[in-house]
């Protein structure tokens, strides 16, 4: 009994003073912390995921104060923790833009060429790794469906044998951008009205021969555009929506109509 | 006296490595040692703490519990302290060099109740080490650490290069190369010390 007594007040005598030598320590050593920061921090999940790309909450609340990062940059809150994050500092919720994920293919069913009927596991990556993808485009969606699949916010699904994203429930996680094997997926501005429904980097009669809607690398659209946004690379077009201004020009020459007006 | 104090840092840095062969701070071990960097400041915040918490341990057992015959509490009084230690270092470092908190910060509470910070004081108890000793065998342990963590971060840097067969990619590959690292350190073993 004696020991159990001498035991127990030890320990409890220990952690007590330790827990008072904290509490001292703690307001002598107090670092200002931004009282913003504070508050930014209180509304972030706070499970110090790392997906932000900052090491933890409070790293990232640290940034957002100091303007380095984004007030929605937490991909875990979503839009509810960006608007309250933006009342604390200041900034207008609408004002940061929203992005959406867009899938650069427009060889659905019609449009590619069907290479062979693929028996196997329904898995995009899958059927990349395999060397068996059921299209003769080497670089067009395969239809499967991996990203729906990933996508957290059921944004994500497969017509026609092409993966379409909801843009109203599509809150640019990313997750999808990642499981694309073919890299297919791009976030893009939600204002922006145009955008290539290509991802082939062959040459325009290579192209012709597997889909009959893909990007031909023609330069037409390069040609028309007047704001510089357009631009082809790697014998795809690609518009740089920090210049578009959604005039549709690019969309109005091009022969193939992969730049399209988005619905 | 000398001597023996450089025997002791070999034994607990090479011979007895606490990650290789006493499978001590395996979590981290693992953890971060993806980038030589990171596992090079982690090393350096397990020889900050390591080496205090084991000052602090031995002061606490030789004053405290030895003369009140409390042996027995050793383990649940170093988990209170060294948390506390670790705590209390961090609040300091962040007020008075922000530099050093910011190079070790993220690191430090991962390893304050750390198996091998708790196992260093456990041992040096057991080893019946006098107040230098300690705190040397602990500096001794946490260089140890340091070593083979660096040496896991280099070699998996490389793997990473590498194409590793595929059911071995991953975790599997890091816990071969651990384990043959563990045995090329039973080498040190052989030392006539």
């Amino acid at each position: 009994m004696q020991a159990i007594i001498t035991a127990t007040v030890l320990v409890g005598a220990i952690g007590l003073l330790m827990g008072l030598l904290l509490i001292t320590v703690d307001k002598k050593f107090k670092v200002e912390v931004d009282e913003k920061e504070l508050a930014v921090r209180e509304y972030l999940p706070g499970n110090n995921c790392g997906a932000c790309g900052y090491a933890g909450c409070d790293a990232m609340a640290s940034a957002i104060v100091h303007e380095e990062a984004p007030v929605n940059g937490c991909p875990v809150g979503g839009a509810a923790v960006a608007e309250k994050i933006a009342h604390i500092m200041g900034v207008d919720a609408e004002e940061t833009e929203k992005m959406v994920a867009f899938v650069k293919c427009s060889g659905d069913c019609e449009n590619a060429a069907a290479r062979a009927h693929y028996v196997g596991i329904t898995d995009c990556a899958s059927a990349v790794a395999s060397g068996l993808s059921p299209w003769t485009c080497d670089y067009g969606c395969i239809g499967f469906g991996t990203c729906a699949s990933v996508c957290p916010f059921d944004a994500i699904s497969v017509h026609n044998g092409v993966a379409s994203v909801d843009r109203d429930k599509c809150r640019a996680c990313g997750k999808c951008v990642a499981a694309c094997p073919k890299h297919l997926i791009e976030i893009l501005p939600d204002k922006s009205k145009y955008a290539v429904r290509c991802s082939n980097r062959d040459r325009g009669i290579a192209v012709k021969k597997v889909c009959s809607a893909g990007c031909i690398a023609c330069k037409l659209c390069e040609k028309q555009c007047e704001s510089d946004a357009v631009h082809v690379e790697n014998n795809v077009s690609h518009i740089d929506y920090a210049k578009c201004v959604s005039c549709g020009k690019c969309a109005e020459k091009c022969p193939v109509k992969v730049i399209k007006q988005r619905a | 006296m000398n001597t023996s104090l450089i025997l002791i840092i070999i034994t607990t840095a090479l011979v007895n490595n606490v990650v290789l062969s006493q499978f001590l701070g395996i979590c981290s071990f693992l953890g971060v040692s993806k980038q030589i960097k990171a596992s090079a400041s982690l090393g350096a915040a397990v020889i900050f703490v390591i080496t205090i918490s084991s000052a602090v341990a031995n002061l606490l057992y030789t004053f405290l519990l030895e003369p009140l015959h409390l042996d027995y509490l050793n383990t649940i009084v170093f988990i209170l302290v060294i948390a506390t230690l670790v705590q209390m270092v961090e609040m300091f470092l962040k007020k008075t060099s922000p530099a050093i908190y910011k190079a070790l910060g993220i690191y430090l509470p991962l390893i304050t109740t750390n198996c091998a910070v708790l196992g260093v004081a456990l041992t040096n108890v057991q080893d019946g080490y006098g107040f230098v000793e300690s705190v040397v065998a602990g500096f001794g342990t946490a260089v140890g650490y340091t070593i083979a963590i660096i040496l896991l971060a280099g070699i998996r840097e490389r793997i990473d290069e590498s194409s590793v067969p595929a059911p071995f990619r991953g975790a599997p590959v890091v816990l071969l190369s651990a384990a043959l690292m563990a045995i090329a350190f039973m080498g040190f073993g052989s030392l006539a010390l």
